[in-house]
């Protein structure tokens, strides 16, 4: 078996030399930014378990003869009015900021997954209340419901990551339901039903496993997504005021000093959009991988 | 017969979301005289004469049955803050609001549909890299971000646009550019893929092989039909866009509805925000619908099955 594999492989590889050769310098050059994404990922989320290890100074320390500096050797990311080192408080506010991301994707992944393999799998009546409801639900933009259930509840890192994942509940709802459809309706799943499986046993054992994997793109992508809807939130002024503000927030008060000192807002959304960039070229790969038809690309 | 069956759903639909925008603010914990009068300086006496004047001390059915009416009607109720009707005040700065939006469509489908289509015909070539290139920044950036980066290029170093306000042309130009390329990087990612998609079936093929040039190939039947997925997305972007000036309207200390709505929030304004959300959600199943009703023009296959 594995000799056959083998002599195709050269077989495909002397026919199409000079195809193959381009497809390798491609998929190394894509792999390349695939990898940097992971580090850039695994650098931030460092940041957030173990700030004290990679930040210079403490987030709350005044440098009180380095107010106002731009970006040199000393202070990378430049210090602020307070003469605070804005690199140490960009690593120290990934936590907030990081924590709002995953939070809410797992609070609205899971809400949003149930309610969708709830309607898709009962179908009927069931799966018509629910989907009548998701829709109403995706008639009013997601940062908008995401802001009124904010507004309404206060400040509140909690009432962000809630409101964030509410906001993201009719998307995951719809492809959960879409996909355990289309599940539902293979062979194999008639198969189990005539050996006699209960609806239940079935639905765990064979239609929720097959299901998972576009829940769970959608989460890795969706993990970017929150991260920007909640620190929009904390820009808007709903975030959360504390001694270590997170990105949203740091951007928000550093916009006062825009004319002065440009760097104080740069950084916090390099950051930002750092992250969500290397989570979204991973969740591209990702998806991409279950479609083979796109694996090529 | 689909038409008739796509404007009944999107009433419904419409329907739904006002009971959801009522639903939403009156389970959530407060209510607005906490905000309008301090508890310390006002007796109890005042604060029930406050809640029954804005009939907050009612049962939820008289409430919502009241609410239901009022909306129906068109009266928005007026705001807590100067008593202005929420409707005219909508009114009054929808228009901003409307032209930025435009304008924001306009540069995303720009931008989208010619990046996207170039990337897919020059596969992996250096336009197909940028077009990616600005696909994933687009949709990874921030737009608090990208605005405030385009203001201190465009406004504080090089002096070409303004950094804030609403009069004049150029005063829109930051803002909707902002906005536009957030919509531009889903469109190149849509239209990119769709293509790629049509570009690899069989009936290319056939059409190739029928003698057509290659521009008749592409630009008349691969984007076609790559339009199609690429509609209903600017539909959605377009809602989107409405509620994306939330946040651009505030950067670019701009007038419309998406500033009246964060001002309103801050203020615990809540008539205001229950008619900016249901204005908003009314204006995307408007703009859905349109684009349902597009895809006959489009697509004969629509028109054909419904």
């Amino acid at each position: 078996m594995r000799e056959a594999a083998t002599a195709s492989t050269i077989r495909y590889k002397r026919s199409g030399r000079r195809f193959a050769a381009i497809r390798f310098k491609q998929v190394t050059a894509n792999n390349l930014f695939l990898l940097a994404a992971a580090v850039i990922i695994l650098f931030i989320a460092a940041c957030a378990v173990v700030p004290s290890f990679i930040a210079p100074y403490s987030p709350t320390e005044m440098l009180t003869d380095s107010i106002m500096q731009p970006p040199s050797a000393a202070h990378p990311f430049g210090t602020d009015y307070f003469g605070r080192d804005i690199f140490s408080v960009v690593v120290y506010g990934s936590r907030d900021s990081l924590f709002i991301g995953f939070a809410s994707v797992l609070v609205g992944g899971l809400a949003g997954g149930a309610i969708g393999a709830l309607s898709g799998y009962a179908g009927g009546w069931i799966d018509a209340v629910l989907m009548r409801f998701n829709d109403i639900l995706m008639t009013i933009p997601g940062i908008l419901l995401a802001l009124a259930i904010a507004g309404a509840l206060g400040k509140s890192l909690f009432n962000i990551v809630l409101a964030v994942a509410v906001a993201s509940i009719p998307g995951y709802a719809r492809i959960m339901r879409s996909q355990i459809m289309s599940i539902k309706g293979r062979t194999f799943i008639l198969a189990s039903q005539a050996a006699g499986a209960s609806p239940l046993h079935i639905f765990w054992k064979h239609v929720l496993p097959n299901s998972l994997s576009p829940l769970l793109v959608m989460a890795t992508i969706g993990i970017g997504t929150s991260i920007l809807t909640g620190s929009g939130l904390s820009f808007l002024g709903l975030g959360v005021l504390k001694e270590v503000p997170d990105w949203g927030t740091l951007l928000s008060q550093g916009r006062g000093y825009l004319t002065v000192a440009w760097w104080i807002c740069t950084f916090p959304g390099l950051a930002i959009t750092m992250f969500v960039l290397s989570v979204n070229m991973i969740g591209d790969r990702l998806r991409d991988q279950l479609d083979p038809k796109k694996s090529a690309r | 017969m689909f038409i008739a069956q796509r404007i009944l759903s999107s009433l419904l639909v419409i329907a739904g979301s006002l009971v959801l925008v009522f639903a939403i603010l009156y389970v959530l914990p407060g209510d607005p005289t906490d905000n309008m009068i301090d508890p310390s300086v006002a007796t109890a006496e005042q604060i029930a004469s406050l809640k029954q004047q804005l009939g907050v001390d009612q049962p939820f059915y008289i409430q919502f049955t009241r609410y239901i009416n009022d909306m129906v009607r068109g009266d928005f109720g007026s705001s807590l803050l100067n008593s202005e009707p929420v409707l005219d005040k909508i009114l009054e700065h929808f228009p901003a609001t409307l032209a930025l939006t435009a304008a924001s469509a306009l540069v995303s489908v720009t931008i989208g549909l010619v990046l996207g289509v170039l990337s897919a015909i020059h596969r992996n070539g250096p336009i197909d890299f940028i077009a990616r290139l600005v696909g994933l920044f687009g949709i990874s950036m921030p737009t608090f971000w990208s605005g405030i980066l385009l203001i201190v290029l465009f406004s504080l170093q090089l002096g070409w646009f303004p950094a804030m306000g609403s009069d004049g042309w150029k005063t829109i130009v930051l803002p909707a550019l902002t906005l536009g390329i957030v919509g531009a990087g889903f469109i190149v990612r849509m239209v990119r893929s769709s293509m790629l998609d049509i570009i690899d079936e069989h009936f290319m093929l056939t059409l190739r092989s029928k003698g057509l040039s290659e521009r008749a190939v592409m630009y008349k039947h691969a984007l076609r039909n790559a339009l199609i997925p690429a509609v209903t997305m600017i539909g959605m972007l377009i809602g989107e866009m409405l509620a994306g000036t939330v946040v651009i309207e505030t950067v670019f200390s701009r007038q419309g509805i998406g500033r009246i709505i964060g001002d309103a929030l801050m203020a615990k304004d809540l008539p205001v925000v229950q008619g900016v959300i249901f204005f908003t959600a009314v204006i995307y199943v408007l703009v859905n619908l349109l684009v349902d009703l597009s895809y006959s023009v489009i697509d004969p296959r629509v028109r054909r099955s419904a």
